[in-house]
Parts: C-alpha cells; sequence; structure tokens
C-alpha cells in the first residue's frame, strides 16, 4: 500500500508541476524548505525516498519525477515526466504541452493509437497543428545531426515546406521562442538543440520514433545528441560530452572503451557528477564550472 | 494565483485556420449536455459491477489530466465538458469517478477540487496548501497580475466587501494603471479586471440595479473567497500603512471569522453539492 503524501511531499510535487524541470542544488533546498514548512522530519540524504513516495502515488496517474543528466552542463535535474508505462497503456499523459508528445504518436508512429481517446489530450491552444510540425522537423534535425543541434537557417527552410501550412520566418520565429520559453528547446547563437526536460520527458519515444538512427551514451545508456565518436569506422560508439568528461579524467592516453583506439576528442575540464555535487558544506578544490565547449571537435593538447 | 506567464500568444489570424475541426469543438465553452442526469446509487454500483479497477483507475486518470489541462488558465470546469469529452460511455459512473478524482487531487497534490455552481455544474480547482510569503523556493515568475488582483481585493475587502467600480478605476489610476490606456503590461486593464478576473471568479462584477447611467461594482469572487487569505490580506495592508493589522477591527473580525464551509467534492457528497454561500 502506498505510503500517503504529507503536505512536504504536495508542495514538493506542487513546485515541480509548476517549473516542470529543477537543478539538483534547487531540488535538495526545496526538498529542504517544504519539510521545514511542514514540520516533517528532514535527513538531507533522503531526497530520493522522498520523491519515492511522491512517485508511488503519481504512477496511477502516469507521472513521475525522475532524475536525469543534462548534456550541456552534465549536472544532474530532477524534471516531471510522464511515466515509461503511459505508452503501453495507450494512456497519453497531459499537461502543459504535450500535446507535442501526442503529434509525434498520431503522425508516425508506429503504435496503433485509438483516435477518439487522443480528443481529451489535443486541448491546448498554444500550438497549432502547423508548429507542432515545425517542432517535429526540429527534432528531426537534432537527432539527425553530428552535434545534436538544428541551425535557425535549416529550421526556417522546413517551415517553408511544411506539410499542414507553411510559417514565414517571424511566424518560425515567434514559435521557436515560445518553444525555448516553455523549456523544450535550447537556443545558443542561433542553434538549437533539445532542452533536457524535452530528452527526459520524450526519452522513449525518441527512441522508438527514430530507432537506430538515434544515438545512445556507451557509458550511460541515455539519448545522446549532444556527444562525441570513436573514429573507428568499425567502433563508432558515441559518448555525451559530459561523461567523456567523467569517465576520460585524469588520462592521459585516453582509449575508447569499445574498441580501445586512442580518443582523439577534446577531453572537457571538470563536469560535475551528479554523485559529487555538493550536499555537504565543504568547497571543491576547483572550480567546478564547465570550462565552455567548442563545438568543433578537435585535437588539441589536453590538461594532464 | 500559479498562473505561469506565457510569451504572448498572439497566433496569426492565419494559423487559426489550421487547427482541426475537433480540435474546435473540444475547446471552449460547451452548450451543457442535456442528456446527462445525474446516475442513482444503485445504477453507479450496478456500472462498476461491469468494469474492472484498471478501467476505472484509467478514467479516474484521464480526467485528473483533463482538469489540470483545463484550469491552466483558470476559467471553471463544466461538467458537460468533463462528461462529454473524457468520461464518456462511462458517465453512468460519473459520481464515483469524480469522488475518486477529488481524492486524488486532495491526497496527491494537495488541491482541492469545488463544485462552485450547483446548478449549471462548475468546478475550480483551488490551492488547499497555504501560499507562503516571499516564497522563492517556488521558483515559478511571479505573475504582475497577480499584484493587480491583490490591489484590487484589498480595495474591496478594505471598504466592507463591495465597492463601486470608480473607485476601483480611481485608485488604480493613482498607481498609473489607466482603464483608458493600453497598459505596457497589463494591455486592455479593463479587459483583465472586468473578463479574465472575473471568469476565474477572483472577482464578481455586478451591476447596479437602478443606476443610469449604468454602473457596476466589485465583489470578491469565489475563488478569491478560497483562496486568498484575508489576514495575510490585512497584515500586507498594515505593512503598507504602518499600522496594526487589528487597528482596522470590523476587517480584522472578518478576516478572522471561521470560514463558510465550500462544496468540496469529498466522499461524503458525490451526488449532491450544494454551494453554501
Amino acid at each position: 500500500m502506498a505510503r500517503p503524501l504529507g503536505e512536504s511531499h504536495k508542495r514538493f510535487l506542487q513546485t515541480m508541476m509548476v517549473n516542470g524541470i529543477i537543478d539538483g542544488a534547487k531540488a535538495r533546498a526545496l526538498h529542504r524548505h517544504c519539510c521545514e514548512t511542514h514540520g516533517a522530519h528532514y535527513a538531507h540524504d533522503k531526497l530520493d525516498e522522498f520523491i519515492e513516495v511522491i512517485n508511488a502515488q503519481l504512477q496511477p496517474m502516469f507521472m513521475q519525477i525522475r532524475k536525469g543528466m543534462s548534456e550541456e552542463d552534465g549536472l544532474q535535474y530532477h524534471a516531471l515526466v510522464s511515466d515509461t508505462n503511459t505508452i503501453n497503456s495507450k494512456f497519453f499523459y497531459y499537461y502543459n504541452h504535450h500535446e507535442l508528445l501526442l503529434y509525434f504518436l498520431l503522425s508516425s508512429s508506429p503504435v496503433q493509437v485509438n483516435m477518439a481517446e487522443t480528443d481529451v489530450t489535443r486541448m491546448s491552444t498554444d500550438y497549432a497543428d502547423n508548429e507542432l510540425e515545425l517542432f517535429r522537423k526540429t527534432m528531426d534535425l537534432i537527432v539527425d545531426s553530428d552535434n545534436g543541434t538544428a541551425s535557425s537557417t535549416d529550421i526556417l527552410n522546413c517551415a517553408d515546406s511544411l506539410q499542414t501550412k507553411k510559417l514565414k520566418k517571424r511566424e518560425t520565429e515567434h514559435v521557436l521562442n515560445r518553444l525555448v520559453q516553455d523549456k523544450w528547446l535550447n537556443e545558443k547563437n542561433g542553434d538549437y538543440s533539445l532542452s533536457t526536460r524535452c530528452i527526459m520527458e520524450m526519452e522513449q519515444y525518441i527512441r522508438m520514433l527514430y530507432q537506430d538512427q538515434v544515438k545512445v551514451c556507451h557509458i550511460c545508456h541515455n539519448v545522446a545528441l549532444q556527444c562525441q565518436m570513436c573514429e573507428n569506422p568499425t567502433c563508432g560508439i558515441k559518448i555525451h560530452t559530459p561523461c567523456v568528461a567523467r569517465y576520460f579524467k585524469g588520462r592521459t592516453d585516453p582509449r575508447c572503451p569499445a574498441c580501445e583506439d586512442f580518443w582523439p576528442h577534446e577531453i572537457p575540464d571538470m563536469y560535475r557528477s551528479p554523485s559529487s555535487q555538493s550536499e555537504t558544506q565543504s568547497a571543491a578544490k576547483e572550480n567546478t564550472a564547465p570550462t565552455p565547449r567548442s563545438t568543433a571537435q578537435t585535437r588539441r593538447t589536453r590538461r594532464s | 494565483m500559479s498562473q505561469r506567464k506565457r510569451a504572448s500568444n498572439t497566433q496569426s489570424s492565419q494559423n487559426k485556420g489550421v487547427r482541426s475541426q475537433r480540435w474546435e469543438a473540444v475547446l471552449g465553452d460547451d452548450e451543457d449536455d442535456p442528456s446527462f442526469t445525474q446516475p442513482s446509487t444503485s445504477q453507479v454500483q450496478k456500472g462498476l459491477d461491469r468494469l474492472t479497477p484498471a478501467q476505472v483507475d484509467l478514467k479516474t486518470a484521464e480526467v485528473v489530466q483533463f482538469i489540470f489541462v483545463k484550469d491552466q488558465k483558470k476559467f471553471p470546469i463544466r461538467r458537460a465538458d468533463i462528461v462529454k469529452h473524457v468520461v464518456k460511455e462511462y458517465r453512468n459512473i460519473y459520481p464515483e469517478i469524480i469522488k475518486r478524482v477529488g481524492c486524488v487531487f486532495e491526497t496527491v497534490f494537495g488541491l482541492k477540487l469545488v463544485e462552485i455552481d450547483s446548478k449549471n455544474h462548475v468546478y475550480i480547482l483551488i490551492n488547499k496548501l497555504e501560499q507562503l510569503e516571499g516564497e522563492s523556493l517556488n521558483m515559478s515568475p511571479s505573475n504582475p497580475k497577480t499584484g493587480l488582483l491583490f490591489v484590487i481585493l484589498s480595495i474591496v475587502f478594505m471598504k466592507g466587501g463591495v465597492v463601486k467600480e470608480s473607485m476601483v478605476w480611481n485608485t488604480l489610476k493613482k498607481l498609473r494603471v489607466d482603464q483608458g490606456e493600453r497598459h505596457e503590461i497589463f494591455g486592455d486593464v479593463k479587459k483583465v479586471v472586468t473578463d479574465e478576473f472575473v471568469r476565474q471568479r477572483y472577482l464578481e462584477y455586478v451591476r447596479i440595479p437602478h443606476t443610469e447611467p449604468l454602473e457596476f461594482e466589485f465583489r470578491w469572487g469565489q475563488r478569491a473567497d478560497m483562496e486568498v487569505s484575508k489576514v495575510k490580506l490585512l497584515e500586507f495592508i498594515g505593512q503598507l500603512h504602518e499600522q496594526d493589522p487589528q487597528s482596522w477591527t470590523q476587517q480584522y473580525r472578518e478576516a478572522t471569522a471561521p470560514p463558510a464551509a465550500p462544496a468540496v467534492v469529498t466522499s461524503a457528497n458525490t451526488s449532491a453539492s450544494v454551494s453554501q454561500r
């Protein structure tokens, strides 16, 4: 029998619903805040169990609070996402802008979808059909790319050839801005990538839709869009850039974990691993902010 | 009020034509479904006997999701819409489903599903958890409309619960919010106050009878009654005027009076929901 939720749990959940995704530090602070507000027992290392209690209650609603790693900064985040079992149950959990999820399944999914069941979910006024199609095309570009990004130029070209209805340049920019605001996409220097929230929410759908086309990280086994690749043509494994930083940290002679060929790419500095994200107050010896990665993956002398 | 800030939703008029017919039909106000009459207890039991627990659970989850989506704009949710779009062929066990839905909202999310109109069967979702002052950990971008709303609620409250609209506009004008001009943040102020806030049930905008020309007055709406703490409001006003909240004896008495019980959807009262106001 699932344990009933205290007010502290409900407050945590409400905050998750409002924000969609929060980083590990905020999650810990929120945990403490919620427990203290309602006089609940608080132990700083019990966040996972705290969340599991909530998740047990969320499961019948096809929702879960999950942990995931950002491809950008390697940090751990908590997000409120739809349950893995959703797709099996044919009930498509929907809140906020999940019509995006629906769209994939309606447009090209091999899974048979009962159209009547999806009526209930197509209710948001936020994104029109062609805007959803644009998002889908953007996602196609991103998954297909080497570096997990799609340029605004390429997206604009897609906008011009939508099946539903074309989007003009200004309209396209407007949609992209909203997608960024709604935390589905990240934008940097005119290039768009999938946000951490988007990947966490849609991982299973992405795998299903793109199947072999989608890259998977050899280290953590999650979908890998911003990643490095082994140059050995018979190997070609992919590793998330933050996973590269962690795996090869301190190694003077980095070797591919699969084929042992020399790993030729720049090893980024100091991505904090989720487990070392400071729960204690002791300061990290080195600056733990990740250094900006160059998008071009060139050989460089590495710090030893 | 936990409205999420959104980028302006202006979609070009051409885009609107893209939406599917079905989509348009699901949005907005449908006519009340005349064919839905509340099933009797025995009918509900018979209906339940024919379904598996999993089926009922699934339908409950769907209604919860539906209400969350509809609640985003804070407009009340019609029973007719719930039945027509989600419950559908399970309508014969509707009381059981809505009872479970109410239970889920309370026990999982700390929210209350309240039927605010027992004639037209309309619900709102309110927050049972106390909204804390300066809850920066909440991390949601604070909605500027909340500030505007609170100013108006304060005016109405301090004036004993009802206030002529002219007084509200005059006060707002002193705060550089002019209903006659387009406001930088709020846009059409009059529309936000007399339409949006009213539809969301934060305010009531009522015609004063026998007035020529037509005059209106503002009162607190049902959602404000349930969600807004009068005590906290008074404390805030006290801080503003650097006075003890208790110095406004009338208002203080009203703020600390026990609240009238709203018609909460619980296991105790599934079929008859009488709004006690």
